[in-house]
């Protein structure tokens, strides 16, 4: 395995194809003066605090219990978005139906909807006076204004990414290999496991891991359907307001900091493993 | 055939953005003649404001004075006074309290002392917590000590996160206080029990209204005076108020930005703009909008719509804004003993 | 467990490439390439997903919006402040999206043509904005060119307004949706691999003309799907507009604000009009989106 690596290293090492220099300009460019340089802001203000100081505010009870709730609904959420991205990607790939462009249409929308009309809307659905949520308060299951509520609100924001994610990818996977393993008598189940996830694995992952981060810092339609029961249903990204209505901007840079360096952390994880992927599929 | 499309496609959103970018630049000059005053102010006064700036804009002109053109700005009001501090150059900010004023005070963009600047502690209105219920009351809530009772489910919002929600708890607080004769760990107590059945903590006052009316969730609301009238208002025969025998004096506070107000060179139509309100005619309109005038006659105008007989302490019982919110509500103070454990 | 066995045997694994599984080979006639039963499930799970999550709340918002009937409706939607909401919304939107996809392809190609040092790295740099909570990405432009910012001395002596004014509502737009594009045009270059680029390359084609004749053609559906996302999400971005944008009502107002402060009036009905419109605007582009897919075929 090391020695493909280095193979591959070799091959591509070589630039054949023009236009590094200005790709590399544009990008480094844009993303330095967009993104980069407003977001040392956040550590210049951070760093007014003693590294003292730092260390109480992040790891004080409320704000480490923010995480952990933050951080397991955004991930139970992208697990579900992940699962049923998949499906609804096959689905509109896959097969022809009646509805199927509605279908296809109606992904985006929950980007469209502001965040706080969803919040909204979803928290009357499913608290347990609401449509969907009087149906499980009945079995005895609270959703609005629990863990199960922020996830739900979570998913919605979500949605769309893993679909589109891996739509495309799946639009142009070759067909003949599937073929092959059919041909020879793979069970379609098999050959979609063995076969086909394989091929989309990377896309999956990469929308799995925007739907996660989406849902760690997801802030307005998430405040109206959890209940903000401080240590129970309070997020990370409430705990930032409150400082700030205290006229703590500091620490509501660090609580936001930690929260940024676990999800760079992540997404670096993530691409990291789709960009090996890649070069290890190509070798 | 395909490549034509998309650049037809390419070509159309540029030049949409091309006429958006310049329909926006050119509405912006045309606004920008005569006098103009930005008002920062808090959730719901929209309406108000709105009415008033029409009776004030008549009433300038009236005395001689210039065009003037007033851009209205509403959000929470802890957000509102951050933006001000910011930033965002008001020419007067009308809050919910004079903690979020004291705030651009200490930014350096307000003088000292602007709380005498205008009559009333620079409160033209005023309004009180009071208790929203369902139609028909069934768990018999009567006052504050009603709402520690089991079963009761309470919603109120987070004072961490809505600057109004602190009047609630310190109503709460000053009742509790009132009952045991000042004896501060039998009030925590009391105040953990209230906490305790709090079902939904929402982040700002209109999201907790939204909790209790919308979603059906809880008992009671503890809400301002003002929005539990307006949430009546829109749902008839569905809710009722229910007066407790303490509560606070809720003194929403107005300020003019010196800072700003002198680059702009609005000074004067600031202080206008402001002492205005104190107007016999800018004070009915505040208790037509369920404020309470705080011109003694004015509100006798208004009897038979606020109970006047409630006690009411002030923040000043409290000891001014700054002690109180060290005291309650700053990180590691009362509120988050509270829900320690 | 029997029936795992089974796959296992099913499988040649030659046409899988998959060296560990057993060698013995169980070439059974092809079984039909359709099995109605399961498209049906699938079909019927995405449906009641995307109903369960997607419609019905969508559904409770339009019911909230005509409430008070069709005049009711009407005059929310064509009052002069939500027009003008309505205009900046536009304008943030157009913007974003055309910054981001220039940005996007430009470094979808840069990092999936190109190896070099620090690859990963700058593809996670790129996907901040999404890790960001859309509070904080307000924040940080506040924290550069607002009056506590560092930035903010030098723009007020120069008389330039940035945050609370139109310029500041676009940069947070174009800032919470900046990875949209580039996220799209990624996986779908990516999955392409290099080769069909190298040999035009060696066959002496400029860069401009490689990626016109060889990448777009390969990546127009992704872009297409970037661009709708970037603008679906730039339409209803409220997060971090709305700690930069001052709230002045027919100046920085977008539409998504101006629905909040109606909702925070009490004013629900005219609130769930008003975010209609928002609804309506991404329906047409996706009816769009229809159009132009549907001319392909």
């Amino acid at each position: 395995m090391e020695q493909q690596i280095v193979k591959v290293k070799n091959k591509k090492g070589v630039r054949v194809i023009p236009g590094f220099g200005l790709s590399m300009g544009v990008t480094l460019a844009m993303l330095g003066c967009l993104v980069l340089i407003p977001l040392a802001s956040i550590f210049i203000s951070a760093s007014q605090l003693k590294p003292g100081e730092f260390l109480d505010v992040v790891t004080s009870r409320q704000v480490v219990s923010g995480y952990a709730v933050s951080l397991s609904c955004a991930f139970f959420a992208a697990l579900i978005n992940a699962a049923f991205g998949i499906v609804l990607a096959w689905v509109l790939v896959r097969y022809d139906f009646p509805g199927k462009r509605l279908m296809d249409g109606l992904i985006e929308l929950p980007f469209a909807l502001p965040t706080a009309v969803a919040g909204i809307s979803l928290t009357y659905l499913y608290s347990d006076q609401g449509w969907i949520g009087s149906i499980f308060a009945k079995i005895g299951v609270d959703i609005a204004y629990t863990r199960i509520g922020i996830t739900i609100a979570m998913v919605f924001v979500g949605i769309p990414f893993v679909v589109r994610a891996v739509q495309p990818v799946l639009e142009k996977l070759d067909r003949q290999y599937e073929e092959a393993a059919l041909m020879l008598g793979a069970n379609k189940l098999y050959t979609f496991f063995r076969v086909i996830l394989p091929e989309l694995f990377p896309a999956l992952l990469a929308g799995f891991g925007l739907a996660f981060a989406r849902g760690i810092g997801e802030y307005g339609s998430v405040v109206f359907i959890a209940g903000n029961i401080p240590y129970k249903t309070q997020i990370a990204p409430l705990l930032i307001m409150t400082k700030l209505e205290q006229y703590k901007y500091a620490d509501a840079t660090a609580i936001a900091l930690v929260l940024l360096v676990i999800s760079f952390l992540l997404m670096f994880l993530i691409n990291s493993i789709q960009i090996y992927m890649q070069r290890f599929s190509k070798a | 055939m395909k490549k034509k499309i998309l650049a037809g496609i390419l070509s159309v959103t540029m030049a949409a953005s091309v006429m958006f970018t310049g329909c926006g630049g050119g509405s912006d000059k045309k606004e920008s003649a005569g006098l103009e005053l930005l008002n920062v102010s808090y959730d719901p006064t929209r309406e108000f404001y709105a009415k008033y700036n029409e009776l004030f804009t008549e009433h300038w002109k009236e005395e001689g004075g210039e065009d003037i053109q007033i851009t209205q700005s509403h959000g929470g009001s802890g957000s509102q006074a951050r933006s001000v501090i910011e930033g965002n150059e008001a020419d007067v900010v009308t809050l919910a309290l004079a903690h979020d004023i004291t705030a651009i005070e200490n930014s350096g963009l307000i003088e000292e002392g602007w709380l005498d600047e205008f009559d009333k502690q620079s409160s033209p209105y005023t309004s009180t917590i009071v208790f929203l219920v369902r139609k028909g009351n069934d768990k018999n809530i009567k006052d504050w000590d009603d709402l520690v009772k089991d079963g009761v489910e309470v919603i109120t919002p987070n004072p961490k996160t809505s600057g109004g929600a602190c009047w609630n708890f310190l109503a709460a607080w000053a009742y509790e206080q009132e009952q045991n004769g000042g004896d501060e760990k039998a009030t925590k107590d009391f105040m953990k029990k209230l906490y305790e059945n709090v079902l939904v903590l929402d982040s700002g006052a209109r999201g907790a209204t939204n909790t209790f009316v919308e979603n059906g969730q809880g008992d009671v609301l503890i809400a301002w005076e003002n929005e539990a009238y307006l949430s009546m208002e829109e749902y008839p025969d569905e809710y009722e108020m229910v007066t407790p025998s303490v509560s606070i004096l809720a003194q929403p506070s107005v300020a003019v930005v010196d800072d700003n107000a002198k680059d702009h060179g609005t000074e004067e139509a600031a202080k206008a703009y402001l002492e205005y309100l104190y107007s016999e005619d800018a004070q009915r309109l505040a208790g037509e909008h369920y404020y309470r005038p705080s011109d003694e006659t004015v509100l006798q105008e208004f009897s038979d719509q606020f109970d006047l007989d409630m006690n009411l302490v002030t923040i000043n019982d409290f000891g001014g804004w700054d002690e109180a919110y060290e005291t309650y509500f700053d990180d590691g103070a009362i509120f988050d003993e509270i829900y320690s454990e | 467990m029997k029936k795992e066995e089974d796959l296992e045997k099913n499988i040649n694994p030659d046409a899988v490439g998959d060296g560990i599984h057993s060698i013995q080979k169980v070439i059974e006639p092809p079984k039909h390439a359709s099995r109605p039963i399961v498209k049906y499930i699938l079909i019927a799970v995405s449906a009641l997903f995307l109903l369960v999550m997607l419609v019905i709340p969508l559904i409770v918002a339009l019911v909230n919006a005509l409430g008070d009937g069709w005049a009711a409706y009407k005059e929310a939607v064509l009052d002069e402040y939500t027009l003008k909401a309505l205009a900046l919304t536009l304008l943030a939107t157009v913007s974003a999206v055309l910054v981001n996809t220039v940005f996007g392809m430009f470094a979808a190609y840069l990092l999936s043509k190109f190896y070099f040092r620090g690859r990963q790295a700058l593809a996670t740099l790129i996907d901040i904005p999404f890790s960001i909570s859309p509070v904080i990405a307000g924040l940080v432009f506040i924290l550069t060119f607002g009056n506590i910012g560092w930035m903010g001395d030098f723009l007020k002596a120069h008389d330039i307004k940035i945050v609370f004014a139109v310029p500041g509502v676009i940069l947070a737009t174009i800032f919470v949706t900046f990875p949209f594009v580039f996220r799209e045009l990624f996986p779908v270059m990516n999955a392409q691999g290099n080769d069909e680029e190298e040999a035009a390359a060696l066959m002496g084609a400029g860069g401009f003309t490689i990626f016109r004749r060889i990448t777009f053609p390969h990546i127009k559906w992704a872009l297409l799907y970037g661009v709708i996302l970037c603008t679906a999400r730039a339409m209803g971005e409220f997060g971090a507009v709305s700690v930069i944008s001052g709230h002045l009502r027919g100046k920085t107002n977008t539409l998504p604000l101006h629905v909040e402060i109606l909702y925070n009036e009490f004013n629900t009905t005219a609130a769930f009009a008003a975010s209609s419109i928002l609804v309506i605007l991404a329906a047409l582009v996706l009816i769009a989106r229809n159009i132009v897919e549907w001319k392909r075929k």
